[in-house]
C-alpha cells in the first residue's frame, strides 16, 4: 500500500472553481433579492429567493446529513468493502454543521417574518378573528410554534453529536496502535447502532416539519421516506465523484476498482428506491382522490408539469438504463457522467417540493435564480468538503476491515 | 478422433490454484474446469470462461411478464368487463396506468427471476434426480481441483506447471476419447 500520498493538498484549481462558483452564487443571491418582486401580490415578499435559499440550504445539509447516515449503516452492518473509502464519506458529514446553521438562519428570518415559507409562522395565524386566521392550521398550530423549534433543536444537536463523536472515534483510534485501537471500532459500532435508530425517527419527522410544513394543510406519511431516498442517492453521487476524481488526481491508489463499483450499485439501487418511494406517495393519493390531498399534487400538475416530468425521467428512467450493466458501473467517466446528470435532477426534485408551496402559481419556470443559488451552495459545499478532506489522512489507520477493504475485488 | 488423458490437479488452497490456472492459460493449455469447495472471487477471467448470457436472458423474461401482466389487466379490466373504481372508468387503457404499474412491476420481477433460476437449473442440469457430476467428493470439503483434458504433449507441460505451483497431487483418471463432431 502506499502511504506516501495520505496527505490530501487540495489542489489550486479547485479551490478557485470553489470559489468563483461562491462569488458568481453571491452575486446573484444579493440581485435576486433586488430583482424578486411581486407587486400586485402584498403577501409575497421575495419569496422565490428565499425559497431557493431554503431549496440550496436543505439540499447539501441533507447530503451531509445522509453521508452521516451511510457512514453510519457502513459501521451497523460491520460491512468491510467500504472501508478505504471511509475517509471521504467522513469528509462529506462535516459539511454538516454549516448547512444545519444556514438552515437555522432560513428558520429565524421565517420567525421574525423576513419571509413566508412557512405559513403558520405568521402573526394571528390561530386567533379567530384575526386577518391571518386559518382554521386548519388554528387546529394543529399545539404541534408547531414552541415544540417545533423544541423538536428543530433537538434534531440539530442530536445529528451533529453523533457525526462528530463517530469522526472524533475514527480519528482516535489512529492515534493508537493496531490492538489497543479496537475499542474505538466497537465503540463505533455501538453509536452507530443508536444513530442508526435515531435517525430512522429523526428524519422523518424534521421531513415532516422543515418540508411537509411549507404545505401546512396537507399530510403525506410518505414524506420522511421520499425525501430520504433522495437524500442518500445525492450523497452517494457525491461520495463517487469524490473518489473518482481523488483516484483521477492520483490519490486513494488503495481503492479498488470494485469498491467504486459497488457505490455505483449503490448510486443505482437507490434511485429505484426514491422512484419507488415517489411513485407510490403519488399513486395513494391520484387512487384516494380526496381533495385534500390531491391539491398537493394539482398545483404540480397545472404549474410545474415540466419540471414533474423532468424530475421523473432524470432521476428514474435515466439511470435505470444508463447504470444497468456492470461494465457501465465499472466506467469512471461513465459513472460520473451520470452521477452529475442525477445529482442535478435531485436538486431539480427539492426545486419541485419546495416551490409550489411558496411560489405558487408566480412560478415563471427554471431560471438564472435557481441557477446562481446553486453555484454559491455548491461552491460552499466543495470548499467545505476539500477543506476537511485536506485536514486527516486519506485513509483510516487501524479499521479491523482495512486489509478486507483494499483487496476487494470480483 | 482423438484420445485425451484426464487429469485432476489438486490443491490445498485457493492462491496457488489462481497462480496454476494463469499459468496453463499462458501456455495454451484450455482448463476444462475447476471445482472449489467455495466460490472464488475473480476466478471467471483466469480460467476462461466465457461471460455469462443470464442478462439477456432477465431482459427478456423481464419483457414477456410486463407484457403477459399488460395483456391480462387489459383483457380483465378495460376490454372484457370496465369497472369505475373511485371515479376513474377503466374504458381505456393509459389514463389508468397508475394503478397498472405495481402489477406490471410484480409480472416483471416475477417472470423475470423464476426465469432466470428455472434456466439456471436447467442448464446446469440440476433437476431432481440427477446425478452429481464431481468427480473428486474432497473438492466439496477442502480441496480445489483443475480437471484438464489434454493430448500427450500437453499433459507433459501441465503436469510440469501444475506440480511447480504447489499441486498437492496430480491424478492421472485415464483416457478418454473424444468423437469428432462432424
Amino acid at each position: 500500500m502506499n502511504t506516501d500520498k495520505l496527505n490530501f493538498v487540495v489542489p489550486a484549481k479547485a479551490k478557485m472553481t470553489s470559489y468563483i462558483l461562491m462569488a458568481v452564487g453571491l452575486v446573484s443571491i444579493i440581485c435576486m433579492f433586488m430583482f424578486d418582486k411581486q407587486p400586485d401580490d402584498h403577501h409575497y415578499h421575495a419569496t422565490r429567493a428565499w425559497a431557493n435559499i431554503f431549496a440550496g440550504s436543505f439540499f447539501f445539509m441533507a447530503i451531509a446529513l445522509a453521508a452521516a447516515f451511510f457512514l453510519g449503516l457502513q459501521y451497523a452492518a460491520e460491512s468491510g468493502w467500504s472501508t478505504t473509502i471511509k475517509r471521504v464519506i467522513e469528509a462529506v458529514t462535516w459539511y454538516l454543521p454549516v448547512g444545519l446553521s444556514f438552515m437555522l438562519l432560513v428558520f429565524i428570518c421565517g420567525q421574525i417574518h423576513m419571509h413566508t415559507i412557512y405559513p403558520w409562522m405568521a402573526d394571528g395565524i390561530a386567533t379567530e378573528g384575526s386577518e391571518n386566521y386559518d382554521k386548519v392550521i388554528a387546529a394543529k398550530i399545539g404541534y408547531f410554534g414552541v415544540f417545533w423549534w423544541i423538536r428543530t433543536i433537538l434534531y440539530m444537536v442530536a445529528w451533529v453529536l453523533f457525526t462528530w463523536k463517530l469522526r472524533k472515534n475514527s480519528m482516535d483510534a489512529d492515534a493508537l496502535g493496531h490492538e489497543e485501537s479496537k475499542g474505538f471500532h466497537w465503540k463505533n459500532v455501538k453509536l452507530s447502532a443508536w444513530f442508526m435508530v435515531v435517525f430512522a425517527v429523526t428524519s422523518s419527522t424534521s421531513a415532516w416539519d422543515w418540508i411537509m410544513s411549507i404545505d401546512t394543510h396537507w399530510f403525506s406519511t410518505m414524506m420522511g421516506w421520499y425525501l430520504f431516498s433522495g437524500m442518500w442517492v445525492s450523497a452517494l453521487i457525491t461520495i463517487t465523484i469524490l473518489v473518482v476524481w481523488l483516484k483521477k488526481i492520483g490519490y486513494l491508489e488503495f481503492v479498488t476498482e470494485s469498491t467504486v463499483h459497488d457505490i455505483g450499485k449503490w448510486m443505482f439501487a437507490i434511485s429505484f428506491l426514491w422512484t419507488y418511494l415517489y411513485f407510490s406517495q403519488f399513486m395513494l393519493i391520484w387512487y384516494a382522490d380526496i381533495p385534500e390531498e390531491v391539491i398537493y399534487f394539482q398545483t404540480r400538475w397545472e404549474s410545474y408539469k415540466t419540471l414533474m416530468w423532468t424530475v421523473l425521467f432524470v432521476n428514474f428512467a435515466f439511470p435505470m438504463v444508463m447504470l444497468m450493466s456492470r461494465d457501465s458501473k465499472r466506467n469512471y467517466f461513465f459513472l460520473v457522467f451520470v452521477g452529475v446528470i442525477i445529482f442535478i435532477g435531485h436538486y431539480l426534485d427539492i426545486i419541485m417540493v419546495v416551490m409550489p408551496g411558496t411560489v405558487g402559481h408566480h412560478w415563471t419556470g427554471l431560471g438564472w435564480m435557481e441557477l446562481g443559488n446553486f453555484m454559491f451552495f455548491l461552491g460552499l459545499f466543495m470548499y467545505v468538503v476539500l477543506n476537511n478532506l485536506s485536514k486527516r489522512p486519506l485513509m483510516v489507520k487501524n479499521h479491523p476491515f482495512l486489509e478486507e477493504s483494499a483487496h476487494h475485488a470480483y | 478422433m482423438a484420445t485425451k488423458q484426464i487429469i485432476h490437479g489438486i490443491f490445498g488452497d485457493e492462491v496457488p490454484l489462481l497462480e496454476a490456472c494463469t499459468k496453463l492459460r499462458a501456455a495454451g493449455i484450455r482448463i476444462k474446469d475447476v471445482f472449489t469447495p467455495f466460490p472464488v472471487h475473480g476466478i471467471d477471467p483466469i480460467v476462461g470462461v466465457p461471460r455469462t448470457r443470464i442478462a439477456i436472458c432477465a431482459f427478456i423474461y423481464g419483457i414477456t411478464g410486463l407484457s403477459l401482466a399488460t395483456l391480462m389487466m387489459w383483457y380483465m379490466m378495460v376490454s372484457d368487463w370496465p369497472n369505475d373504481i373511485g371515479g376513474k372508468p377503466n374504458w381505456n387503457y393509459y389514463s389508468n396506468v397508475p394503478a397498472f404499474i405495481p402489477i406490471t412491476f410484480e409480472a416483471t420481477v416475477f417472470c423475470a427471476a423464476h426465469g432466470m433460476s428455472l434456466t439456471y437449473l436447467l442448464r446446469c442440469w440440476l433437476v431432481p434426480g440427477a446425478k452429481a457430476k464431481n468427480p473428486d467428493p474432497r473438492t466439496t470439503d477442502d480441496k480445489f481441483m483443475i480437471y484438464l483434458e489434454l493430448n500427450d504433449e500437453q499433459s507433459k507441460k501441465a503436469d510440469d506447471i501444475l506440480r511447480a505451483t504447489g499441486a498437492e497431487e496430480v491424478n492421472y483418471k485415464g483416457m478418454i476419447t473424444i468423437e469428432p463432431k462432424y
